[in-house]
């Protein structure tokens, strides 16, 4: 993984100077809160419901083993002992105190990260493929590139003050795990007559307005990639709508502007950026950043293993974990591990502290020190040999992260919903717990297939339901709340939003319109190989529909 | 209120003529971009320095052909959360090659200035209050990581030993 110079050592820390200088101001009452909280917003500070909030950059979620035991050490010394991951491939910690943040910031520069543009409007953390790098069907490892556009995108002098936050994705595989046409910009990775470069998506999003991306090149080559990005930016920062915060994000002007005008100005601007001011980045920084992701050095090992095999038949519980949370890894004898922190009863996302150093501990005796967070809010081990898997499962089970559910329809994305953010009009949490609940048998789950549910607050979409298989929108009527189902989204490389199913539900009723609606799917599906969202797309709205409000 | 230039207070000789009032005789003064387009003969006319001053949705590309006989752009930030001014700025310096004086008025804030600085601005309208501070945060970061319109190298040219 990527490992910072003198020159990005000075940097963060400076930063983190910076803001405890303005800390100090904001607590003295020189500066305003009004003054202070772009500052803190770029920061990654928030002002939450109960306390302030730090959100820390996992760039394109990838950590190491003692990043993450720093991050245990911040939820023990700084929070409440756990930490929150989020669909962002960031962590947040929902309890800390703003004179303690300049310290917390301290001691995440020692390790290498930090909580720069975690928040505000500006270019945020770069997300990517959890598995980049171990995965089979990318076509190459993203990381390097993600890396390049974070350095580009810190403290950009020009970029700072955008009508909105803007969120960047790249992927490089088959099938995107990234969300990337959801994104303000996303990236695919292909190659063209052996030259590397990108396919430039923009306008994603979700929020009150869901848009799909549009693609705005087929293909930009990699020499060129930070000036179009830079093209695409100055369109915005001077032409993105600041009259309305709900509509400031790019995707409005994208629409607005429509697809063809917005693309000529994004190549005007670009073919004018070409001559004195192309960004030019030397060959050798690309070379020099690239060795940094150079794929572990794995011992030669056959496709199979016999203890692999062994403990399966054995252990019926670890073979029904290793049918949901192991990927196929590019190297013969290993796999890709995914660490679901989607156990019953505990908000999606979350980890206590020993949980965390139990995840650093099992990185580095079977990971090869490689930790990544997933869009999807768990923890993936990109590389472990299939002879370890079962050892390294006893270790996860002892402590509460084996639960075999990934990608499985207790393995939801849900936001932190009203009881913790201020912007929420309902629960998020207690709604997912009931419909674990309701689908808490492991082998009916198993049955069900490839499910997603995600479950939001408030139609600022955080938990993402309008790109869930099955969406939950929570929305305050008279006091009351409600929640919406949408069916049919996606975030995959067939990206969709769900449609409105019809009104709104009572909490508790929830459940058993799920449990309706997939029985009508099992019903329907031609074999267990058709999942949710293709029958979806095969037998469309009506039969789900009938079957959700069946009860009605 | 202070200005500060090229790194230090100075007095400001220029004013600002709101679009309702007269011409005054002399001195060197700034007008909009509206009534620069509408009476440039005559504001190009004067014996004295001229300015124009940039609204946030302004377009730069219309001051391209008077670039060398204006003496000062000010760029003026309504609010400081309105960043329309720094790609102003920079197609001013970057893409026209102005080299007079730029100069970020309005909403501006110790804690942009750095920013405003690496856009292009060489000048400053801002608190008295915070005159000291103002330039050190000028001085807060080492390093940067992309080229802007400032001196500063950028970290991927400075890693390779390309100053």
């Amino acid at each position: 993984m990527y490992r910072y110079d003198e020159f990005d050592t000075r940097i963060v820390k400076e930063r983190v100077e910076q803001f405890r200088g303005q800390v100090a101001r904001r607590l003295s009452g020189e500066l305003k809160e009004d003054e202070f909280k772009p500052l803190r917003l770029q920061n990654g500070v928030y002002l939450q419901l109960h306390a302030y909030m730090l959100r820390i950059a996992i760039p394109y979620g990838q950590l190491n083993p003692r990043q993450m035991r720093a991050l245990a050490e911040i939820a023990r010394k700084y929070d409440r002992g756990y930490g929150h991951f989020t669909t962002r491939q960031n962590i947040q910690f929902n309890w800390v105190a703003l004179k303690d943040i300049p310290d917390v910031l301290a001691d995440l520069a020692e390790v290498e990260m930090h909580a720069i543009q975690t928040s505000g409007n500006c270019i945020r953390n770069v997300t990517s493929d959890h598995y980049a790098g171990a995965t089979k069907d990318e076509v190459m490892d993203p990381r390097p590139w993600c890396e390049i556009i974070r350095q580009w995108s810190t403290f950009h002098p020009e970029f700072a003050f955008l009508p909105r936050k803007f969120k960047i994705a790249v992927t490089a595989a088959e099938h995107d795990r990234a969300a990337i046409k959801v994104h303000d910009i996303g990236l695919n990775m292909r190659r063209k007559d052996g030259e590397v470069g990108f396919e430039v998506h923009v306008g994603g999003g979700q929020g009150r307005t869901p848009h799909i991306a549009a693609k705005v090149s087929d293909f930009v080559p990699e020499s060129e990639l930070l000036d179009y990005l830079e093209a695409i930016m100055r369109v915005y920062n001077r032409f993105g709508r600041r009259d309305n915060k709900y509509k400031a994000r790019i995707k409005i002007l994208v629409s607005e502007t429509g697809e063809e005008e917005f693309r000529k100005l994004v190549e005007d601007e670009f073919a004018a950026q070409r001559t004195a001011e192309k960004i030019a980045l030397p060959q050798e920084e690309i070379d020099r950043i690239h060795a940094y992701f150079e794929p572990p050095k794995l011992a030669v090992k056959s496709a199979t293993s016999e203890a692999f095999e062994k403990t399966k038949t054995a252990d019926a519980g670890f073979a029904r974990w290793t049918r949901a949370n192991l990927h196929p890894h590019k190297v013969d004898g290993y796999t890709t591990v995914t660490v679901s922190l989607k156990p019953m009863g505990v908000a999606a996302g979350d980890a206590t502290d020993d949980q965390m150093d139990v995840m650093a501990d099992i990185a580095e005796t079977y990971g090869h020190d490689d930790i990544r967070v997933s869009h999807a809010q768990n923890v993936v081990l990109p590389h472990v040999a299939l002879d370890d898997v079962y050892e390294l499962y006893r270790k996860l089970d002892a402590a509460g992260l084996a639960t075999p559910n990934e990608g499985l329809i207790s393995d939801m994305i849900v936001c932190p919903g009203l009881d913790y953010c201020n912007l929420a009009n309902a629960r998020s949490i207690p709604v997912g717990m009931a419909i674990q609940e309701a689908f808490s048998d492991p082998d009916d789950q198993a049955d069900i297939g490839k499910f997603h549910i995600n479950i939001s607050g408030c139609i600022n979409a955080c938990g993402h339901h309008h790109v869930g298989h099955v969406g939950i929108l929570g929305v305050d009527r008279k006091g009351e709340e409600y929640y919406q189902i949408t069916l049919g989204g996606r975030a995959d490389e067939k990206a969709a939003i769900g449609q409105i199913a019809g009104p709104g539900l009572k909490a508790e009723d929830v459940p058993v319109a799920l449990k309706r609606l997939v029985d009508r799917y099992r019903e329907l599906r031609t074999g267990k190989d058709e999942t949710f969202i293709e029958t979806f797309e095969r037998e469309g709205m009506e039969p789900f529909k009938d079957a959700i409000y069946a009860g009605a | 209120m202070p200005l500060i230039k090229d790194r230090r207070e100075v007095d400001d000789i220029w004013a600002y003529v709101p679009d309702e009032a007269d011409l005054s005789p002399g001195g060197c003064i700034t007008v909009s971009l509206a009534r620069f387009r509408s009476e440039t003969e005559l504001l190009l006319a004067r014996n004295t320095e001229i300015g124009v001053r940039l609204e946030p949705a302004d377009d730069p590309h219309e001051l391209e052909e008077f670039l060398d006989r204006l003496a000062l752009i000010e760029v003026d930030f309504p609010k400081y959360t309105d960043g329309r001014g720094y790609s102003q700025a920079q197609l001013l310096r970057r893409r026209m090659g102005y080299e007079g004086e730029l100069r970020a008025v309005g909403h501006v804030l110790r804690d942009q200035i750095l920013y405003m600085n690496r856009s292009g601005f060489d000048a400053f309208e801002t608190d008295r209050a915070e005159l000291p501070s103002v330039l050190d945060a000028l001085e807060e970061f080492s390093a940067v990581y992309q080229p802007a319109a400032d001196e500063r190298v950028p970290v991927f040219r400075r890693r390779h030993g390309k100053d």
